[in-house]
């Protein structure tokens, strides 16, 4: 046939398979992902007096406020470790990943507006909203690292040790985790919204489920198997351990943690993919 | 030259009504369908998109069976009326939603340009603006950044360069919008109804952009608008749309006609079924008296360059001084052809009293054959009593016998004499 031997370099069809990702064009469009990043961090703080203190301040504001509701009132314990140092730890990681889910799980409906007139290979959202949390995360790291090292020169109970190089790779399992369940929950959101609901509360349940505000070691034998079903748990708990030498650390914890990661990443990139070609005729 | 898009058997269907409960059965039946290998149950229904009929499925075609090509350098036009379904074609061109069925073949980078401002964020400066919306086009960084200073003096917006967005007016926005769509140099570019907004200054200066961009570059440009004096200067080519299916293709002077003769408004009795709540008196109908012999049968109806009357029937409720009367006659892109006012050379001003009253015209419109329409304004003192643009259209019949036709025929026909002799 005479087609052939047109070389088209676009043909726009209903469907296609599930495993066409076109990551080229995802790289070809890289500057683009700067741009909203660089966005996402300049809006931000427009016309807001502090600027980038905010950042500082809300994990600042609730480690204080954990630290008197869960350490002084209701004396939960923190293995020993300096109640500041221990909750922040688990906050600032947990925050990380809760903020990758829910800024994610809104890609399609927050952004209906731009989708819906210009075409960029959609991937490119998401990922700019993991990469702009990644800075935030980045920054509250200072603030805990900040408090670290005071805690150290004040020999209190903390032990930094070979786990940190672990560190970079716990980052990196919670954003395929957060990005992972995010794309999932935004790609069901376009035609029903009621996952929407589900989304800002479940976050806020799940964290109660993980380890932030007390430590594995403290669990009752019995309840410690639902615990550990949460993938952020063992996540969490490593984290943790790296710094301050107090807690669980168990390569099986964090094995299960990558197994999920990994199959949640794949099941949202491929489901996310789907609807993307078609998702502004429901949403 | 060569065929930058094709696109074959193009169809787009679209559910009706809110999405809600009904919806996850439908999904649930289409899938079990699909798991048996049999083809979607819902693709077989849908009816053809008729927006004002009433639907009697809850699926509706809004594109069936597209099929055209479009050459590299040409600019197409896509007319059609309301909800034709040109802004779904654009869509599924510039890839925002995914097609139903068929395919379209592309050849080049696509960039659309399908409302004013896509992507600026509010709160950003108009130059993150530029570098945010231009890597939303598609453009990089580096491209964008030799480009900066080209755009902002087109755009004419260096005052407020960085002044965030959401201070400028909408007129600027588009200006900076289409100043960022215009520098980007894809193959292929998308326009639709942009040039609404902004004024005629930089209404000119876009579309002077858009034909450099085609004739001199020899890029390819998709217009959609409803100004169909912009669709004459700028587009070759055209397709007309109607209900969701092509209805005719061609070039542009064909296209018009047949659009516009799709488009005959049916009231034509000349009367006005609503009566303005003018205070002082309206104007209650008009006709058409013939003074030549070329009868044709209804009263809206004339030859091109026939003598004629128009007559406006006006209703007075009290008495009126100074009073004069214009009347003005647009084709159908809006353009006045032709004008006239009571006053023009020296004309008295007209008293008149409580009651009604006939005012008659006598002129000759020598315009070539098509659909016109009828504006009429009385005014007093230098204040308007009534303005009255009738819904009844202005036939103009041809019988100009001229062996130009087409995009070739001036909008007046009069017939001149040519003589001819050997200059010595």
């Amino acid at each position: 046939m005479k087609e052939q031997d047109e070389d088209w370099s676009l043909v726009i069809k209903p469907s296609s398979g599930l495993f066409d990702l076109q990551l080229k064009e995802v790289w070809r469009y890289r500057d683009l992902l700067q741009m909203f990043v660089r966005r996402d961090f300049v809006a931000v703080y427009k016309q807001t007096i502090l600027g980038p203190i905010w950042f500082f301040l809300q994990p600042l504001f609730t480690t204080i406020t954990f630290t008197i509701v869960f350490g002084n009132i209701a004396g939960i314990s923190t293995d020993g470790v300096p109640p500041l140092l221990f909750y922040m730890a688990g906050i600032v990681g947990w925050n990380y990943f809760a903020e990758c889910l829910n800024t994610t799980s809104n890609t399609f409906t927050q952004n209906a507006n731009i989708f819906g007139k210009v075409y960029f290979p959609r991937l490119i959202m998401p990922l700019s909203i993991i990469v702009s949390n990644l800075l935030k995360f980045g920054v509250q790291f200072i603030l805990f690292l900040v408090l670290l090292s005071y805690y150290l020169l004040d020999d209190a109970n903390v032990q930094p040790n070979w786990a940190v190089i672990l560190v970079p790779y716990l980052v990196l399992l919670m954003a395929a985790l957060g990005l992972g369940f995010g794309m999932l929950i935004s790609a069901m959101t376009t035609k029903y919204r009621d996952l929407k609901f589900l989304v800002t509360f479940g976050v806020q349940l799940a964290m109660y489920a993980s380890p932030v505000i007390y430590p594995i070691s403290t669990l009752p034998e019995k309840y410690k198997i639902y615990i550990l079903a949460n993938p952020m748990s063992g996540i969490i708990e490593t984290f943790r351990y790296s710094f301050l030498g107090q807690g669980t650390f168990e390569w099986a914890y964090l094995g299960y943690s990558t197994l999920f990661a990994f199959v949640v990443l794949a099941l949202g990139i491929v489901v996310f993919n789907k609807v993307e070609k078609s998702f502004m005729d429901t949403v | 030259m060569s065929t930058v898009i094709k696109v074959e058997n193009l169809s787009k269907q679209y559910r009706l009504g809110e999405l809600g409960t009904g919806t996850i059965s439908h999904d649930l039946n289409r899938w079990w369908h699909k798991v048996r290998g049999k083809e979607d149950p819902y693709l077989k229904i849908g009816e053809v998109n008729d927006r004002s009929a009433k639907a009697t499925s809850e699926y509706a075609w809004a594109l069936r069976n597209i099929n055209f090509e479009v050459k590299q350098g040409e600019v197409l036009g896509i007319i059609g009326k309301n909800g034709a379904g040109k802004s779904t074609l654009l869509k599924l061109l510039s890839r925002v939603t995914a097609p139903t069925t068929g395919a379209i073949k592309v050849k080049g980078r696509i960039a659309s340009l399908l409302e004013v401002g896509t992507g600026f964020h509010e709160e950003l400066t108009g130059r993150e603006n530029i570098f945010l919306n231009g890597a939303i086009l598609g453009m990089t960084k580096a491209e964008i950044r030799a480009k900066f200073d080209e755009i902002v003096a087109f755009s004419g917006t260096e005052r407020y360069i960085d002044t965030p967005v959401k201070r400028y007016s909408s007129g600027m926005r588009v200006r900076l919008a289409f100043a960022v769509a215009a520098h980007l140099e894809p193959e292929i570019l998308i326009v639709d109804e942009v040039l609404a907004v902004g004024d005629s200054e930089f209404q000119k200066k876009a579309l002077g952009k858009m034909q450099d961009v085609s004739l001199k570059e020899g890029r390819t440009i998709l217009f959609v608008s409803h100004n169909l004096a912009a669709i004459k200067q700028l587009c070759s080519y055209g397709i007309l749309l109607k209900n969701g299916e092509l209805n005719f293709e061609g070039n542009i002077p064909d296209i018009l006609e047949k659009y516009q003769t799709t488009n005959i408004i049916k009231e034509n009795d000349g009367v006005r079924h609503t009566i303005p709540d003018t205070g002082k008196g309206y104007f209650r109908k008009w006709i058409i008296k013939k003074v030549s012999e070329n009868n044709v049968s209804d009263n809206f109806s004339i030859f091109t360059g026939e003598q004629l009357t128009f007559s406006f029937h006006f209703t007075s409720y009290t008495s009126l001084e100074n009073v004069e009367l214009g009347l003005v006659v647009r084709d159908t892109s809006d353009y006045i052809i032709y004008s006239t006012n009571s006053r023009d050379y020296g004309g008295n001003f007209f008293k008149i009293e409580k009651g009604d009253y006939i005012f008659d015209i006598n002129t000759r419109l020598a315009i070539r054959a098509g659909q016109y329409s009828i504006d009429i304004i009385l005014v007093s003192n230098n204040i308007v009593i009534d303005q009255w643009l009738s819904y009844t259209p202005l036939n103009v019949l041809n019988n100009y016998s001229s062996v130009l036709g087409g995009k070739w025929q001036g909008i007046i026909c009069e017939a001149s004499s040519f003589n001819y002799e050997k200059e010595n």
